[in-house]
């Protein structure tokens, strides 16, 4: 017992200060090679060193390796592949822009790993009512969960630090409730996630220094997505989840199509005063940002705390739901 | 509170969940091929497609219930 807690600590620190100092040097060396992009946002339009992907990987490796040291396990393996390659299509994506379907596809193919190391359980479970034994349509699922997770996170990526800061309350929530369903190995796997998004979003938060950019935001959503398949948690993740589905619901109803949202109309404006607003031409898609813009003009600190309570909410249904898996009617 | 209604719709979206699921469990744990073919893991394998199409229709009718009560829930701010 006393080595696991001793395990746990040391990962989370290794997760956690991996990121915390390899970003200032990931951000002068972005800096210095020019990758910056326009923070339409911010007063003056600053310019926002991007993609954070590479120390969100590394601080994931240093952490999961740690871990593997200790407990060698496929489930490890798994994680450090599967994330590896989201990591992959998120930076290919971002030097060159591909079309709507790229990511989907290629994530989709950054899934097979779970599979070749049959690192799954073909079980789906639900709460209250038990599970059900689905092994065709599970690996079917598994194809479509990474994609889901890696883009649902992508897509919410809009506002400075909502991605690492949603990552972080939606992972310990999935942490805390692997805890309360006994699934001890993948819930320490788990932690790295909440810690590397903690100290990501150090750099993350309004105004942000760095940018995750896809290669971060698809590294965060895989991980998220592989944890959730190897710990027999897919209902409860998609619940911390929520909001950013609901996001995704949203663009997906509106738009009526697969596509790259840099290809859409922005469907908000900036007023005089530096406060977002939802944007009035009807072309325009409808994201949770829109909706909660709807209320009146807001600042980007305000709406960022909207969307943090919204995943608070979401976290709080999550772990309930962890506990109702217990409870069979 | 001016954005409760998304916080009403993430608790909608948690209860079609948790009832989806039972639906889910209940309709295809009444499931078993037998007699059709003579191996075992074939009929196991039938009976998982009966299994994976019967939940493929049932999540097609929760995005369904789900868009309507999208479209009653967020009428307004959608119009706006």
């Amino acid at each position: 017992m006393f080595d696991q807690i001793v395990t746990v600590i040391l990962i989370s620190i290794v997760a956690f200060f991996s990121v915390y100092v390899i970003t200032p040097f990931l951000i002068r060396t972005l800096e210095k090679r020019n990758l910056t992009v326009k923070d339409y946002h911010r007063k003056g339009g600053a310019m926002i060193p991007r993609p954070g992907g590479p120390s969100i990987l590394i601080g994931i490796i240093a952490s999961e390796i740690t871990l593997y040291a200790f407990f060698p396990t496929t489930a490890i393996i798994t994680i450090i592949i599967t994330t590896s390659l989201a990591f992959v299509v998120g930076i290919i994506d971002d030097r060159w822009t591909f079309g709507g379907w790229f990511k989907p596809l290629a994530l989709a193919a950054s899934a097979t790993p779970i599979i070749f190391l049959g690192a799954y359980d073909s079980n789906l479970a639900f709460p209250l009512f038990g599970s059900f034994k689905i092994p065709a349509l599970y690996l079917a699922l598994i194809i479509f969960i990474i994609p889901i997770t890696g883009n649902t996170i992508n897509s919410i990526d809009v506002l400075n630090g909502v991605a690492s800061g949603f990552m972080t309350i939606a992972s310990f929530a999935l942490t805390i409730s692997l805890f309360i369903m006994q699934h001890y190995e993948i819930a320490v796997a788990s932690l790295p996630l909440g810690f590397v998004s903690l100290a990501f979003y150090k750099y993350h938060k309004f105004p942000s220094k760095i940018f995750p950019g896809d290669s971060g935001a698809l590294t965060l959503g895989a991980m998220y997505g592989v944890i959730a398949i190897l710990g027999h948690v897919e209902i409860v993740a998609a619940i911390a989840l929520l909001p950013a589905v609901i996001n995704s619901f949203l663009f997906l109803s509106s738009v009526k199509r697969v596509v790259e949202h840099r290809q859409i109309k922005n469907p908000t404006a900036v007023t005089s005063d530096f406060k977002l607003m939802a944007t009035s031409d009807k072309d325009a898609p409808i994201t949770l940002l829109r909706l909660i813009l709807a209320a009146g003009p807001m600042t980007e600190k305000q709406i960022v705390l909207v969307i943090f309570k919204l995943a608070l909410f979401s976290a709080s249904l999550a772990i309930i739901t962890a506990f109702m898996m217990g409870i069979k009617i | 509170m001016k954005n409760y209604t998304i916080f009403s719709f993430i608790f909608v979206m948690w209860i079609l969940i948790i009832i989806g699921g039972g639906l889910l469990v209940a309709f295809t744990s009444m499931i078993s091929i037998e007699g059709y073919v003579t191996v075992g893991p074939l009929e196991l394998y039938y009976a998982s497609i009966a299994k994976a199409l019967i939940a493929i229709i049932l999540v097609i009718i929760w995005v369904y219930v789900l868009t309507k009560i999208k479209n009653w829930m967020f009428h307004k701010k959608i119009k706006n």
